[in-house]
């Protein structure tokens, strides 16, 4: 079904210049519509039968007003004139609760834009997503799960393969002339084997792969192998003692812990100092082979876009050039609270304020290979999962339950499970001894394989 | 709010069914719907075969108010519509979902959802047979009722009593979040469901500072209540001074041990345990994949005589509690561990079909754009006999841990991990400094084992959870006495 947009561009930017210009005639000073539309498809095949067929096409609308100093939000899926009617006066009463604030307000005339993709094509949307017959579709996952399952005897059950395909346009549009009209495709294959061990237990893992366009999608054999590859290397995990130790993280495990980096330097944290890295800006807070960037800029990369929340350029910004803290990712508002100029990083759900966002946000690589960094720990944990929610970004504290493999003489050895690592987040970049050359954008962070000295393990 | 049947109309109902015509006629007068359109969408939805259809129309009204450096910054209201249509076809689910609800929108994703299925046209039973509910929560009267600015002067109190509290305490964030969903629920086996349930949370972050160190705090709680719910012991000023408190604590907090230990956790909350080592590993879905470390244990010991789980969605006012389930089902309590012995799984209807279970009312949504599955409701340990002061005396040396983050657990091999954020050391018996944030580590279908001692406290937490599985997000709540685990792994960073 909804492979074509359900509004037709025209009628989208009719509708939002009427909304805008409803909530200018009912008094806001300034306003601002998004409106988002998209569509889904997604299968699940389990044991080599289809488990769930989902497919759907979903619209609504979000409205920001400001009257004065003072400003409200409102959303929503009811696009009947009613519906618009609620959006654009709730909007304007709700704003006449809310308190002045002299930070607040649209980006200041003259700031918006968006890059031109006639100069700067990003390659963000391939209808190609869709191209695929549903049963082509249902092959894809079955494909990806059997794969896994035929690799080893041991793999006798699973959570499933699924392919799943989207397509989305967003518009923004505000009472200072800012239109920008952004659409994006994304499809996916995913699978989970579980193995099973001679005693019952059993071993989960999964692997995946994402693109903007069908034809950038591994193959389903190849998903599927290293899912199996993965899942059986967990196989006999046992825990080791508690000990300082040299932690490898693994690309997967690495890019959260540059999550982490993200979240402690997005302005809204910084002006409330509840980040560590408030008020370093300029300082050396890692060493210098660290080079952390944020770019929107990237070609067919899943952070890239035209422009940002807010109507601003997105552009490249060098977060942590060479262990010296540049920049922060701001918005508009924390922009202004900083006395500094937003970063183009403002994200805009549907309802409320705009947040902060990153784009493509990275680590670059280094020149060793991961193995290189795994043979000169000599004995250590390399982490290929770690579990729950353990990072304070005021203290950068961090205590997660990790999973991988133990390291001795060099060498990868046996599995390691049900134990923790911690550290704080001031010392782990100052303590980053390596930075492996397998820096892969496989979603919108990225990191490369890193090793860092001196962190806790809470074991046996 | 729609109350236009009047009591007297219905000369033999029960309040409660009077309450559900209430719900119904939201859907029938304000959406235009009619048990008619339902059939012919069901009928549709069956066109190609397949078992059970059912037909799930949500209409959810949601505020939100935030408080911060004391001005009211944001407010925001959203509505959100929609229906979703499944199929089930043997162990396959068809569906699609639509936010337009015109005649010809339904039938097109009842078509969707039914291509699930490749048979000949099977037939919904003629008639619906309306679920007998409790009520539970208020209907007329909840917070999304109230005027706003009663609501604004909830979260300024907040701001007030933290700053107030000490003069560390430098920021202050406080929200409230309040949302009233209607749910009207119709299946091709004659299901017929509705409620409207309210929802609302407030919450408290603060940060303190002194010359050295900074430290943050949180508090907060709720329910499907009323307004006057946030006044009393869970006013603002409570929730204002609980953040705070911790969070000056933790100005001087040294750092969690790392290794196996005793511990003691604190009421309340931190039945967050429960629901990551025990919960998710006792849905009906994983344990007919057999993909949970629990699949194959029931009948057996899986924790110490001294422990009893159950999952309750019929208390009143609790932030998990529901009068039907996104099913129509209703709810109920499930023992899942009777002393220590593994009993039951929660289950929805697809996982009751398939493997003969009962269906304990356990199928929950995020939304209509979302598939039902097994969910907890209000999970919680029952109380022991022990005295929470005696349990904590019989430590010689370990962790007291009062209030935690979130959590997680890896289903298949049982692993789960939670974090604790307000910690104690226990030092010969006593509770001695406060130490940091640290995750704790255990393995499922063994960590309550390890129960030795359980306090004859119960605590249900505030009502601040929220419970993610597939990517679904639905409200929970959890409880615990005061328990003492033999051993458990502490990760912090100390010794």
């Amino acid at each position: 079904m909804a492979t074509q947009a359900l509004t037709s561009p025209a009628d989208i930017t009719t509708l939002t210049t009427d909304v805008i210009a409803r909530a200018m005639r009912a008094g806001a000073t300034d306003a601002e519509a998004v409106y988002r539309e998209g569509d889904e498809f997604s299968v699940s095949v389990r044991m080599g039968e289809v488990e769930q067929l989902t497919e759907a096409g979903s619209r609504a609308l979000g409205l920001r007003v400001f009257v004065g100093n003072r400003t409200a939000s409102t959303s929503t899926s009811d696009l009947s004139p009613e519906g618009i009617d609620h959006l654009v006066h709730g909007a304007i009463a709700l704003a006449k609760v809310t308190s002045e604030d002299p930070f607040a307000g649209l980006p200041d005339y003259g700031t918006f834009g968006q890059l031109d993709p006639k100069q700067h094509d990003l390659g963000l949307f391939y209808d190609d997503v869709y191209s695929l017959p549903p049963a082509d579709r249902i092959e894809f996952a079955r494909r990806t799960e059997a794969a896994a399952l035929a690799a080893d005897t041991r793999l006798v059950n699973s959570d499933g393969g699924s392919f799943n395909a989207s397509t989305g346009v967003r518009v923004l549009a505000n009472s200072r002339g800012f239109t920008g009209t952004s659409r994006r495709s994304y499809c996916g294959i995913s699978v989970a084997p579980i193995a099973t061990e001679p005693d019952g237990q059993m071993q989960r893992d999964y692997w995946y792969s994402s693109a903007l366009s069908l034809k950038n999608l591994d193959t389903p054999e190849s998903v599927g192998a290293e899912a199996a590859r993965r899942t059986l290397r967990r196989l006999g995990a046992r825990r080791v003692p508690t000990q300082k130790a040299t932690v490898v993280f693994s690309p997967e495990v690495a890019r959260s812990l540059l999550g982490d980096i993200m979240s402690a330097v997005n302005g809204d944290s910084i002006y409330r100092g509840a980040s560590f890295l408030t008020g370093k800006l300029g300082e050396q807070i890692a060493g210098e082979n660290i080079t952390v960037i944020d770019d929107g800029t990237l070609p067919g990369r899943f952070g890239s876009g035209y422009f940002d929340g807010e109507g601003l350029p997105t552009r490249r910004t060098v977060v942590i050039e060479r262990g010296v803290l540049k920049n922060y990712l701001l918005n508009t508002y924390t922009a202004r609270k900083l006395n500094m100029h937003s970063t183009g990083n403002a994200s805009r759900g549907l309802a409320g304020a705009p947040g902060i966002g990153s784009h493509n946000f990275f680590l670059e690589a280094g020149e060793a290979s991961p193995q290189q960094l795994i043979a000169d720990a000599k004995t250590g944990l390399y982490v290929t999962s770690i579990m729950g929610f353990g990072v304070n970004l005021v203290t950068g504290d961090i205590s997660h339950g990790a999973a991988g493999l133990w390291i001795e003489n060099g060498e990868l050895t046996y599995p390691v499970e049900e134990i923790t690592i911690a550290g704080n987040l001031k010392d782990m970049l100052r303590n980053i001894s390596g930075i492996a050359n397998d820096l892969l954008f496989r979603s919108s962070t990225s990191a490369p394989t890193l090793r860092i000295e001196g962190m806790t393990i809470a074991g046996a | 709010m729609s109350s236009s049947a009047s009591p007297t109309s219905q000369p033999n109902s029960s309040p409660h069914i009077q309450s559900l015509h209430d719900h119904k006629n939201f859907f029938w007068d304000k959406l235009h719907l009619s048990e008619r359109i339902l059939e012919q969408v069901l009928s549709q939805a069956l066109s190609a075969g397949g078992e059970y259809a059912d037909l799930y129309f949500e209409y959810v009204s949601s505020t939100s108010l935030m408080l911060d450096e004391s001005l009211v910054k944001s407010a925001s209201q959203g509505i959100s519509v929609g229906c979703g249509v499944r199929v089930l076809s043997g162990e396959r689910t068809g569906f699609a979902y639509t936010d337009d609800l015109s005649l010809d929108k339904l039938i097109r994703a009842a078509r969707t959802a039914a291509l699930i299925a490749s048979g000949p046209a099977t037939h919904p039973v003629a008639g619906f047979n309306e679920t007998k509910a409790p009520s539970l929560y208020p209907i007329a009267g909840a917070t999304a009722d109230a005027d706003i600015s009663a609501k604004l002067a909830l979260i300024v109190r907040a701001d007030v009593a933290a700053r107030a509290f000490d003069p560390r305490i430098v920021q202050v964030r406080a929200s409230f979040n309040d949302e009233l969903r209607r749910i009207l629920i119709a299946g091709s086996d004659g299901t017929f469901a509705s409620d409207t349930q309210p929802l609302a949370r407030m919450s408290v972050f603060v940060l303190a500072k002194d010359e050295h160190n900074t430290a943050r705090g949180t508090s907060g709680g709720g329910g499907r209540v009323e307004l006057s719910f946030f006044e009393g012991d869970k006013s603002p000023e409570h929730h204002a001074r609980e953040a705070a408190r911790q969070a000056i604590l933790q100005l001087n907090a040294v750092p969690a041990p790392a290794g196996d230990m005793e511990v003691v956790l604190g009421p309340g909350w931190p039945g967050v345990l429960l629901h990551e080592a025990v919960g998710h590993g006792l849905e009906a879905d994983f344990n007919r994949k057999k993909t949970s470390a629990f699949s194959g244990l029931m009948g057996q010991l899986v924790a110490s005589p001294k422990v009893t789980v159950v999952d309750n969605g019929t208390i009143k006012n609790r932030r998990g509690s529901l009068n039907v389930d996104d099913e129509g089902s209703p709810t109920q309590e499930t023992v899942l561990i009777e002393n220590g012995i593994l009993r039951n799984f929660m289950s929805d209807k697809l996982s009751a079909r398939l493997t003969g279970c009962k269906d304990t009312g356990n199928g929950r949504r995020e939304s209509y754009a979302h598939i039902p599955m097994p969910r907890m409701t209000n999970t919680y340990m029952l109380a022991g006999e022990d005295e929470p002061a005696d349990i904590i005396r019989s430590v010689k040396r370990g962790l007291y841990a009062v209030n935690f983050g979130g959590g997680q657990v890896d289903i298949t091999n049982g692993k789960f991990v939670f974090s604790a954020s307000e910690a104690y050391l226990i030092e010969d018996g006593k509770i001695t400094r406060p130490v940091k944030d640290a995750t704790l580590i255990g393995n499922g279908p063994e960590a309550l084992k390890y129960v030795s001692m359980v306090g004859h406290d119960l605590k249900l937490d505030e009502g601040i959870g929220t419970c993610g599985k597939d990517g679904q997000s639905v409200p929970v709540g959890v409880g615990m006495p005061t328990i003492k685990l033999d051993r458990m792994t502490v990760g912090g960073t100390g010794h």
